[in-house]
C-alpha cells in the first residue's frame, strides 16, 4: 500500500511537472491569441479587450496560477476556437477514444500474451520465430501505414470491414463496435510486437525457474506446471508492459484517430493544433498525461494484489 | 575482425535489413537523378492515371509521377531522422557520461525528466512543440533529437555505472586523471557497444515519429515527394478507388523501418 501512495505522490509530482511544460510550451506561441482569433483585420481596441477578457494579456505567472486553480476546481478552462468551456468535448472525445482503446485492448491482450506462452514453449523452433520476427516487425510500422495496407486490404479489395470508424446516430452497438476493428487493427499491430515479447521473456524466466523444476519433479502433470505455477508468475511483467504500453497507445490514437476521421481525444489534440486553440490543446494533453499515469498505478495495485512479494520492504 | 562482428555478417537479419537500408539510402543519394520524371512537375491532363507502363507506380491527384516521388521522398525522411538521431547521440551520450560518472543534482533533474518524457506519447510531445515553433524540417530535426537526448542519456549513464564499478576507472582516479579525460577517453571507448545499439534504435523510432508528423501535417512540408506528406495528401482518394496513390508510399515506409529495425535487432543479438 505505502508502495501505491509512494507512487500517486510521485505521480502528482510528474503531472505538476507536466503542466509546466504544456503550459510553457503555450507561451512560446508567436503573435497574441486575440490577433489570431479575430483575424488580421479586426480593430486593434477589440483585440486588447479580447486579449483582456481571455486573460492573455497578463504575464505568465499569474496566467499559470489562474490556469491551475482553475483545474484543480474541475474548471479545464474555455477553447478559443470554439468560445465555450472546454470540459464537455474533452468529455465526449474520451468516451469516444475509450472506446476505440477497449475494443484494442480485447484484441491485442489475449492475442498477444497468447503468443507469447506459444512462442516460449515452441522456444527455438519455427513457432517462436515467426511469432518473435513478425512482432518485432509489425511494432516498429507507424499506425497511418499499416492503416493505410489495412484499408486498400481488408475495406478496398476484399470488402469485408468498413473503411469509416463513424456511424450515424441509432446504430447498434455491434454495428459501432464492427466499425471500429479496420481503426483498432494499426494499435494491435503496433503493441502485439512489445506485449509478446514481454510475455515470453516472463513465461521462459519461469519455465527456468527452481520452483517449475521442483513442481516437475514432484510428478505433477504438465499441463497443471504450466497454468497453476509458471503462467501465475510470467505474466506479472507483462501486466507492467501492458501499462506503460498505453502511453503508445494514446499516441497513436492521435494518428490512427485522424486517419479514420474519428472525433476521440486524438484527433481533438490534433484539432486544436491545428486551430492554435491552446485551452483545448493543454486540457487534452494533461487527459493523456492522467491516463497514462492512472494506468501506471492500476498496474501497481494489480501486481501489489497478485504477488505477495511486491511488499513496501522490497521497493 | 572480432566474433561479434563475423557472426554479424552471418545473420540473415542483418543481411535482409542491411540490403533494405541500402537500397534506400542509395535512393536517397543517386534517385532523383536516376528517375524517369520531374517528381515536383505536375501533368493536369494525365492526373490519376492508374499504374501503366509509362508511369509505373500511377499518378497522384494533380498528375505527379508516383514512382519518381516515391524514390525522391526517400530523401527527405533520410536526412531529417539520422540528423537528429546523430544529435540526439551526441547530447545524450555526453549528459550520460556527466550524470553517470559525477551523479548528484544533475541526476536527478534528468531521471524526473525522463518520467515526465515518457509520461507522454513522443508524438503528442512533439505536436506541442512544433505548434509553438512552428512545422519544418529543422524544427522537427531539432524536437525530436530533444526529446530522444535524454533517452539516450539514460542508456549511457546506466553503462557508466557498471564501467565505473571495474578496476581501471578507480586506478585512473588513483593515476589523479583528469575528469573529462576518464569520461571520454577510458569509459567512452568501453561502452560503444551499447551506444551503437541504442542509435539504431533510436533510429528506427525517428523514421518512425518522422514520417507521422509529416503525415499528421506537423513535419515535412509540401510540396516534398516525402512519403509520410504523400500519404496525407491522397488518403481521402482511396474511397474513389485510387489506392496507388497512397499504397506504394506506404509499402515504402513500412520496408524502411521493418529494415531499420531488422538492423538493430541483429545487432543487438551480436553485441550483447
Amino acid at each position: 500500500m505505502r508502495a501505491v501512495l509512494r507512487r500517486a505522490g510521485l505521480s502528482l509530482l510528474t503531472m505538476l511537472l507536466l503542466s509546466m511544460v504544456v503550459f510553457a510550451a503555450g507561451q512560446i506561441l508567436p503573435g497574441d491569441v486575440a490577433r489570431s482569433i479575430l483575424g488580421p483585420l479586426a480593430d486593434a481596441r477589440a483585440v486588447a479587450a479580447l486579449n483582456h477578457q481571455l486573460g492573455t494579456d497578463q504575464p505568465a505567472l499569474p496566467m499559470y496560477g489562474h490556469w491551475i486553480w482553475g483545474l484543480l476546481h474541475g474548471d479545464l478552462g474555455q477553447s478559443y476556437a470554439y468560445r465555450s468551456p472546454v470540459a464537455p468535448f474533452i468529455g465526449r472525445a474520451l468516451a469516444k477514444s475509450l472506446a476505440l482503446a477497449a475494443i484494442t485492448s480485447a484484441f491485442v491482450i489475449p492475442l498477444s500474451i497468447g503468443a507469447g506462452i506459444l512462442a516460449a514453449l515452441c522456444r527455438g523452433r519455427w513457432q517462436d520465430r515467426a511469432i518473435t520476427l513478425g512482432g518485432l516487425s509489425l511494432t516498429v510500422v507507424p499506425e497511418f501505414v499499416s492503416g493505410i495496407l489495412l484499408i486498400l486490404v481488408f475495406g478496398v479489395w476484399l470488402r469485408v470491414l468498413p473503411i469509416s470508424a463513424n456511424t450515424r446516430p441509432g446504430t447498434s452497438v455491434a454495428e459501432q463496435m464492427r466499425h471500429l476493428i479496420l481503426p483498432a487493427l494499426p494499435l494491435v499491430l503496433i503493441l502485439f510486437g512489445y506485449i509478446s515479447r514481454i510475455a515470453r521473456a516472463g513465461m521462459i524466466e519461469a519455465l527456468d525457474a527452481d520452483y517449475t523444476r521442483t513442481a516437475r519433479l514432484k510428478g505433477l502433470r504438465p499441463r497443471d506446471v504450466i497454468l497453476r505455477h509458471v503462467l501465475r508468475n510470467a505474466l506479472l511483467p507483462t501486466i507492467t508492459v501492458i501499462a506503460t504500453q498505453t502511453s503508445y497507445l494514446l499516441g497513436g490514437l492521435v494518428v490512427v484517430e485522424t486517419l479514420f476521421r474519428y472525433q476521440g481525444v486524438g484527433s481533438l489534440i490534433l484539432t486544436a493544433a491545428r486551430g492554435k486553440d491552446y485551452p483545448m490543446l493543454e486540457a487534452g494533453i494533461l487527459t493523456v498525461g492522467a491516463a497514462y499515469i492512472l494506468a501506471a498505478i492500476l498496474a501497481d495495485m494489480l501486481i501489489a494484489v497478485l504477488d505477495p512479494r511486491a511488499q513496501p520492504a522490497s521497493r | 575482425m572480432s566474433r561479434p562482428w563475423r557472426r554479424l555478417l552471418r545473420s540473415p537479419g542483418f543481411l535482409l535489413g542491411g540490403g533494405i537500408v541500402a537500397f534506400w539510402v542509395l535512393c536517397a543519394l543517386l534517385g532523383p537523378s536516376l528517375v524517369p520524371y520531374d517528381p515536383y512537375r505536375d501533368d493536369l491532363l494525365d492526373a490519376l492515371a492508374p499504374p501503366s507502363a509509362a508511369h509505373w507506380f500511377g499518378t497522384d491527384q494533380i498528375g505527379r509521377d508516383i514512382f519518381s516521388r516515391i524514390v525522391a521522398g526517400a530523401r527527405p525522411i533520410l536526412s531529417v531522422a539520422p540528423i537528429a538521431t546523430l544529435l540526439a547521440t551526441v547530447c545524450g551520450t555526453t549528459l550520460g557520461l556527466v550524470t553517470g560518472y559525477a551523479g548528484g543534482w544533475l541526476d536527478a533533474v534528468l531521471s524526473r525528466l525522463i518520467e515526465v518524457i515518457l509520461a507522454l506519447p513522443l508524438i503528442v510531445v512533439a505536436l506541442v512543440v512544433l505548434v509553438a515553433l512552428g512545422p519544418s524540417s529543422l524544427n522537427v530535426t531539432v524536437v525530436i533529437a530533444l526529446v530522444f537526448t535524454p533517452i539516450i542519456a539514460r542508456t549511457v549513464r546506466s553503462a557508466v555505472l557498471a564501467e565505473c564499478k571495474l578496476d581501471y576507472v578507480p586506478a585512473a582516479q588513483l593515476r589523479d586523471e583528469r575528469a573529462l579525460h576518464i569520461m571520454f577517453i577510458e569509459i567512452l571507448p568501453n561502452i560503444l557497444p551499447p551506444i551503437l545499439v541504442e542509435v539504431t534504435v533510436r533510429l528506427g523510432y525517428a523514421i518512425f515519429t518522422v514520417a507521422s508528423l509529416s503525415f499528421l501535417g506537423f513535419g515535412i512540408q509540401p510540396p516534398s515527394p516525402d512519403w509520410g506528406l504523400t500519404i496525407a495528401e491522397n488518403y481521402g482518394l482511396i474511397v474513389g478507388g485510387y489506392g496507388w496513390t497512397v499504397g506504394f508510399a506506404a509499402l515504402a515506409t513500412a520496408s524502411l523501418v521493418v529494415g531499420v529495425n531488422l538492423l538493430a535487432e541483429s545487432l543487438q543479438a551480436a553485441l550483447e
